[in-house]
């Protein structure tokens, strides 16, 4: 897979990267800054579409889709967290778990606030779920796009440097969530991180180098 | 409520301030607009009951609507003769009486005779060429407004004697006569007779204030030299609208020449025509400058809310999903525009037309407005597209945002 940015110098992100990702599996994206990984990450996410190559979910080519199917895989299928919250400033943090809920409309209105709410109390938020994301703290904030991205039970979620703006307390707080994802909800979790301590905590290690796979590494 | 609808309804609540002055330019907009129309079409209005009330609706001369073929034509078609003296025709409409009343059989409204004839006045030293109109002040009432136009005395002032006379109010200023004045009045025919002035008449139109004055039908037919001449018959009829019709009808029946309010005022009522075009032109485009303040909050939003429609992109929200959010919130302004720009429009209006004012042209003491539920149904909807339309082209770029452009540029 090749993504190249067009332009008068066009620019590659991410080059000849060809990775499988499995069930379960607790995936570290690890490289120095500006090497493609968070690149990477928005190509398996479907929010970008590589110039090259493809990306297949559950066997099924994703290029080929209309942007209306992909929108649908990445609400049904996939969940997302940010380095920054991203969650809506004038919305509640109960409102804001319920949005893909809302958006995808499987459920009923009452049953997808039950089920926001029960989120965020598995996430220790039950204390919180009228505030606004302004009136909580970083680490908070991001247990809650955590919720959120778990709103439509996904088999995978992928995070772009969920801790790279917390502090040490936040950050364990919120990888410890992030591993109990795999290890009792039974997610694949793929996060991008610089943060090298972390990444060796993570069962299987994939480094980027100037957009090229340059290490896969499992865990023992 | 429905999702698009909550995150619309969020983001114009917090933007409280930007939204009510969005709004405040469509109210403001429908609301000029609507009194505009109203102002517009209310003078129009009266400009024509105006017209209508100065004219007789329908009046039947003596003439033909063409002039009338000369013997020597008649029998020799093929032939043309030059220099043949005219066929004197008698003036007057025939047995004018049983002509009335025949056509009173069918005419929904009022009828009188009247005579019209020319004359010389001649007051302290001055000659002015007037027209004496004779009539029957019994129902002259009933067919002009001049009954109501009286500043000193009255239509049954005429009975006081066979000289008496009416003139217009400047006429009357024009030569210095006052009532009971006395003047003569010599005819075309020959006939001089004196005249006393028994009362003066404001109609509002200078030429006939200045050149009008009314006598007993009698005292016409003396001037003329012809006793039981009506030369004219003046129709009111309680359909104005139906003038042009009826005349027609009146024509084909008597052969005489029947003139409607609206054929004798055709230049005016095209200008009216022109007027209207002119109007909506205005009234669109005070609406159209309003939707500009909705295209700005729209595209204001969209471009404070690029990180919020990223993340809704990236969380799986279809495009047309976006687009719906802001569609909605500019139809939200113009819809709530409209409704506060119909209270202040209404308002507006009946504030202007309880004004009081005097123009050096006119008499008016009121602004005439029309209040006319198509005026407020226009200017609904056009505010209601324009906002509309104001909210595509903002709405449309949000929906084309790419997510990966904003998050990359957060992080």
């Amino acid at each position: 897979m090749t993504k190249v940015l067009p332009g008068e110098v066009p620019v590659t992100l991410v080059a000849d990267i060809d990775l499988a990702i499995h069930a379960r599996e607790f995936i570290a994206i690890t490289g120095p800054s500006g090497s493609g990984k968070s690149s990477l990450l928005y190509l398996l996410g479907l929010l970008d579409l590589p110039s090259q190559g493809d990306v297949l979910i559950d066997g099924r080519s994703t290029t080929a889709m209309s942007e209306d199917e992909r929108a649908e895989v990445r609400l049904s299928r996939l969940g997302f967290v940010f380095q920054f919250h991203f969650l809506l400033p004038e919305f509640s943090i109960t409102e804001n778990v319920a949005l893909p809920m809302r958006a995808l409309g499987r459920l009923s209105p009452r049953a997808i606030t039950q089920r926001a709410e029960d989120l965020l109390a598995s996430l220790g938020l039950a204390d919180h779920l009228r505030k606004t994301p302004d009136k909580l703290s970083g680490g908070q904030r991001q247990r809650v796009a955590v919720a959120r991205a778990l709103a439509n039970d996904p088999p995978v979620i992928l995070a772009d440097e969920p801790t790279g703006s917390l502090d040490t307390a936040a950050t364990a707080q919120v990888f410890g969530i992030l591993r109990d994802l795999v290890t009792t909800r039974g997610k694949t979790v793929v996060a991008v991180t610089h943060d090298l301590e972390l990444a060796a905590q993570m069962q299987r290690r994939v480094h980027i180098i100037d957009g090229r796979l340059a290490q896969d590494e499992l865990a023992h | 409520m429905s999702l698009v609808l909550t995150i619309a309804w969020t983001h114009v609540r917090h933007r409280a301030r930007q939204t009510l002055v969005a709004i405040a330019g469509v109210m403001t907009g429908v609301a000029f607009s609507v009194m505009m129309a109203a102002m517009m079409e209310g003078s129009q209005d009266d400009f024509i009951r105006t017209l209508v009330d100065a004219l007789p609706h329908i009046s039947i001369t003596d003439e033909l609507r063409q002039p009338s073929r000369q013997p020597a034509d008649q029998f020799y078609s093929a032939a043309e003769f030059h220099g043949l003296t005219p066929n004197v025709r008698r003036p007057g409409i025939k047995n004018p009486m049983a002509t009335i009343a025949s056509l009173q059989g069918w005419i929904s409204g009022a009828l009188t005779a009247s005579v019209q004839s020319k004359a010389v006045l001649r007051f302290a030293g001055r000659n002015l060429t007037v027209s004496i109109i004779g009539i029957d002040p019994r129902t002259e009432g009933q067919v002009s407004t001049l009954a109501s136009h009286m500043r000193q005395g009255s239509l049954n002032s005429l009975y006081r004697s066979s000289h008496a006379i009416l003139l217009g109010d400047r006429l009357a200023a024009k030569i210095g006569a006052r009532v009971n004045s006395n003047m003569t009045l010599a005819s075309a025919q020959g006939m001089s007779m004196n005249a006393t002035v028994v009362g003066t008449f404001h109609s509002g139109f200078r030429a006939t204030d200045e050149t009008t004055g009314y006598v007993l039908l009698r005292t016409a037919q003396i001037l003329e030299r012809q006793t039981g001449i009506i030369n004219e018959i003046r129709v009111r009829t309680n359909d104005p609208m139906q003038a042009r019709l009826i005349s027609e009808r009146i024509g084909e029946q008597t052969g005489y020449k029947a003139i409607s309010w609206q054929e004798a005022q055709e230049d005016l009522l095209s200008a009216i025509t022109l007027r209207n075009v002119l109007m909506y032109t205005i009234v669109g485009a005070i609406l159209l400058v309003a939707s500009f303040g909705t295209y700005n909050i729209i595209s204001t939003i969209t471009h404070e809310k690029t990180r919020d429609i990223a993340i809704l992109k990236s969380l799986g929200f279809r495009d047309r999903t976006i687009r719906a959010i802001f569609i909605l919130e500019a139809l939200f302004i113009g819809l709530t525009g409209a409704a506060f720009g119909f209270v202040l429009g209404y308002l507006l209006t009946r504030g202007l037309a309880s004004l009081e004012f005097k123009t050096p042209f006119s008499d008016y003491n009121h602004l005439p407005v029309l209040y006319s539920l198509k005026h407020y149904l226009l200017a609904g909807a056009v505010a209601l597209i324009s906002s509309a339309v104001a909210g595509y082209f903002p709405a449309r770029a949000a929906a084309r945002l790419h997510p990966v452009d904003i998050i990359r540029g957060a992080t």
